[in-house]
């Protein structure tokens, strides 16, 4: 393959905190092509934002150390000086927020704010500029574009809020969107619509995206390759068709099971996963999954799994210590209808115990 | 807009009503010398005393004091006159207005002009040496009363008897129509000293609203537009964080009209506040009414003016 256009290696952001050293991200690692969408899930608190905010040099607090190194278009982000980071942010890579109203300035035009993201990066005549907001607002469907230019943020609904963001994100037409739980604070209704329109826009602008997410189900139709986040590290991540076709870790057996499906089997029940997400202060040691895994062994309390491809995986790759013929025959017995508790007796009953 | 303030006004005639009924009370209500006798002076025999009683009305019950008082008002626009000098009440504090009105602006400009700047950039450099020395420097000029600090401050500057005469001492104004400059100059030092505390707050409270605003989700979004932190801090972090400053603003401006009365007494500066102080001392009713009545208004009249001025500055907010 060619060149990616972000290429993230051991990516680590901590924060010193007094409490302790949050390790929001540890040791991330993907890479993504031009066009393409990938997909970052995971709960909230598995670092997935922190880990977009330090591509675009936003992270905000002062007490964060960040290592590894982020290439995107042939770039290291992480050593660039303050103002060539400032033009790459809203010009080539640019982000919209999970909550639209909070993240448009309350006391400005939505037109003015518009203009804004395009003088920030073009010298134009306020005109042009103008046309063009009316010309993105158009693009977003934001119906009287003419009007709403000169309307403020609190006079638009959620839905049209998150249009505006998306305007504003795509003013110069960046190479790589970064969609920070796009969806989340919106209607369900409204949720779909933004989709679709963020797919449209990708296809005709032909840019990447990266659309982080605690629903497996936003993804599933966007994504051409999903990376599942859980405490601070990517614990699987493969093309869309096979993460939701032969998922490898429990942890996204997990996600999977407590989504609706329609493929799912008859008088199948939802299985949430239990417990919480592990402080990321205070991680658990070996898997950090392994206190919440309904499949644990005692080897898994001590030592760290490593992401490593899935045999035959095409670029599928996971970070368990179960081996992958356990972790087929799990998967087969959970698809068959079985819940936890039974997938673990029917198959690791037979097995001696892992370690 | 327009019923909204005019029902603000409606209010306002009320307020300045129960203000004038409550100094009332609290003057025939508290100890206080007998105005007649002070106008009598060393020599009044009690013939002398009865008389000014019954020319002064001091003779008629209270109620009746206070309807004659604001039939006067309301009629005639008259606040009648001394009980020790005979002055028109209403003519003395327009005379005194003009040192009022140059002491309070004169001290804006300059509490502004220092404490804003001061407020952005320990904001911006939070937790930095800068940032302790000026907020620390804050709260020990907030903590200065403003007698003592004029004290202070005429002892080591004041050109009659200060340790290092730079400016015009006490008791030196003159209005700025007859001399600009000599104006300037016999206000200088006391704007210092009346701004000092005022600089001081309007500081802590740019610096402790722009914190706030800096970590709002918008300013992230400015930030993620490309803008230049010197835009995101000034178009983004400022705008916000000023607002509630106008606020203030608007109310000390209303508060210092009033009169200033320790600033005016101490630098003995011919405004309300000194009037005021005057007239206290010397039970002078319809004085110390018409100054309270004066300062009330004002105080009002700033609510009002902030009201609005809010519609202006934040779009969201719409009075209906």
């Amino acid at each position: 393959m060619s060149e990616p256009l972000l290429r993230v290696q051991d990516l680590r952001v901590h924060f010193d905190t007094e409490d302790g050293v949050v390790k929001a991200a540890d040791g991330l690692s993907y890479e993504l092509q031009r066009g393409q969408v990938l997909g970052i899930v995971g709960e909230s608190g598995s670092g997935k934002s922190v880990s977009s905010l330090t591509i675009m040099g936003l992270s905000r607090a002062e007490n964060a150390r960040i290592s590894g190194s982020v290439v995107f278009d042939g770039r290291d982000m992480l050593s660039l000086a303050a103002e060539q980071m400032r033009a790459v942010r809203g010009n080539e890579i640019a982000m919209i927020f999970q909550d639209p109203l909070s993240s448009l300035h309350p006391f400005y035009r939505v037109g003015d704010q518009l203009v804004e993201a395009i003088h920030a990066h073009h010298d134009v005549p306020r005109g042009a500029a103008l046309d063009r907001a009316l010309e993105l607002l158009e693009m977003v469907g934001i119906p009287e574009p003419k009007r709403r230019v000169r309307a403020y943020p609190h006079e638009f609904s959620g839905g049209m809020r998150q249009r505006v963001m998306i305007a504003m994100a795509l003013a110069n037409e960046p190479k790589l969107l970064i969609a920070d739980e796009p969806t989340t604070a919106l209607d369900v209704t409204v949720q779909a619509q933004i989709l679709d329109l963020i797919r449209r826009l990708k296809d005709e602008l032909g840019m990447a995206v990266i659309i982080i997410t605690h629903d497996l189900g936003i993804v599933a139709e966007m994504a051409d390759e999903i990376a599942v986040m859980y405490a601070g590290r990517i614990v699987e991540r493969g093309p869309t068709e096979r993460i939701f076709a032969a998922p490898e870790h429990p942890y996204t057996w997990g996600l999977l099971g407590s989504i609706p499906r329609l493929d799912a089997p008859a008088g199948s029940e939802l299985v949430p996963i239990p417990g919480r997400p592990p402080s990321l202060i205070d991680l658990p040691g070996g898997c950090s999954f392994h206190p919440r895994c309904p499949y644990v062994q005692p080897r898994h309390r001590e030592q760290q799994p490593l992401l490593e491809p899935v045999p035959g995986g095409r670029g599928h790759a996971v970070a368990c210590l179960l081996e992958h013929e356990t972790r087929a025959r799990l998967w087969r017995s959970l698809q068959r209808g079985a819940v936890p508790e039974q997938a673990r007796a029917s198959v690791l009953a037979e097995d001696a115990p892992d370690g | 807009m327009v019923r909204y303030i005019i029902g603000r006004l409606l209010w306002m005639v009320v307020l300045l009503g129960l203000v004038s009924a409550v100094t009332f009370v609290i003057f025939y209500a508290l100890p206080s010398a007998d105005p007649a006798v002070l106008r009598a002076g060393r020599q009044g025999t009690p013939e002398l005393i009865a008389q000014i009683r019954e020319t002064l009305g001091l003779d008629k019950p209270i109620y009746v004091q206070y309807y004659l008082y604001m039939k006067a008002i309301v009629l005639d626009f008259d606040f009648g006159y001394s009980f020790q000098n005979s002055a028109d009440v209403r003519e003395e504090i327009v005379s005194r207005l003009p040192a009022t009105i140059s002491l309070t602006l004169g001290a804006v400009v300059v509490w502004l002009a220092v404490g804003l700047p001061i407020g952005m950039i320990s904001a911006i450099k939070r937790r930095t040496a800068l940032d302790r020395v000026t907020m620390g420097g804050a709260l020990l000029a907030i903590s200065a009363p403003v007698y003592w600090l004029g004290l202070v401050a005429l002892y080591l500057f004041s050109r009659d008897i200060g340790a290092f005469p730079i400016f015009a001492g006490a008791n030196s104004y003159r209005p700025l129509t007859e001399n600009p400059a000599a104006w300037f100059d016999s206000l200088l030092l006391s704007w210092l000293v009346l701004a000092a505390a005022f600089a001081a707050f309007y500081a802590r409270l740019l610096r402790s609203n722009l914190i706030d605003v800096m970590s709002e989700d918008y300013i992230r979004t400015a930030r993620a537009k490309g803008l230049r932190e010197r835009r995101v801090i000034l178009r983004h972090g400022v705008r916000s964080a000023i607002t509630p400053v106008v606020t203030v603003l608007g109310l000390d401006i209303g508060l210092l009209l009033g009169g200033a009365i320790l600033t005016e007494t101490v630098f003995n500066i011919p405004g309300i506040g000194r009037l005021a102080f005057d007239a206290i001392q010397r039970a002078d009713l319809p004085v110390i009414q018409g100054t309270v009545l004066f300062a009330a208004f004002f105080i009002i009249v700033a609510n009002i003016v902030v009201d609005i001025a809010y519609a202006f500055l934040d779009p969201r907010v719409r009075y209906s």
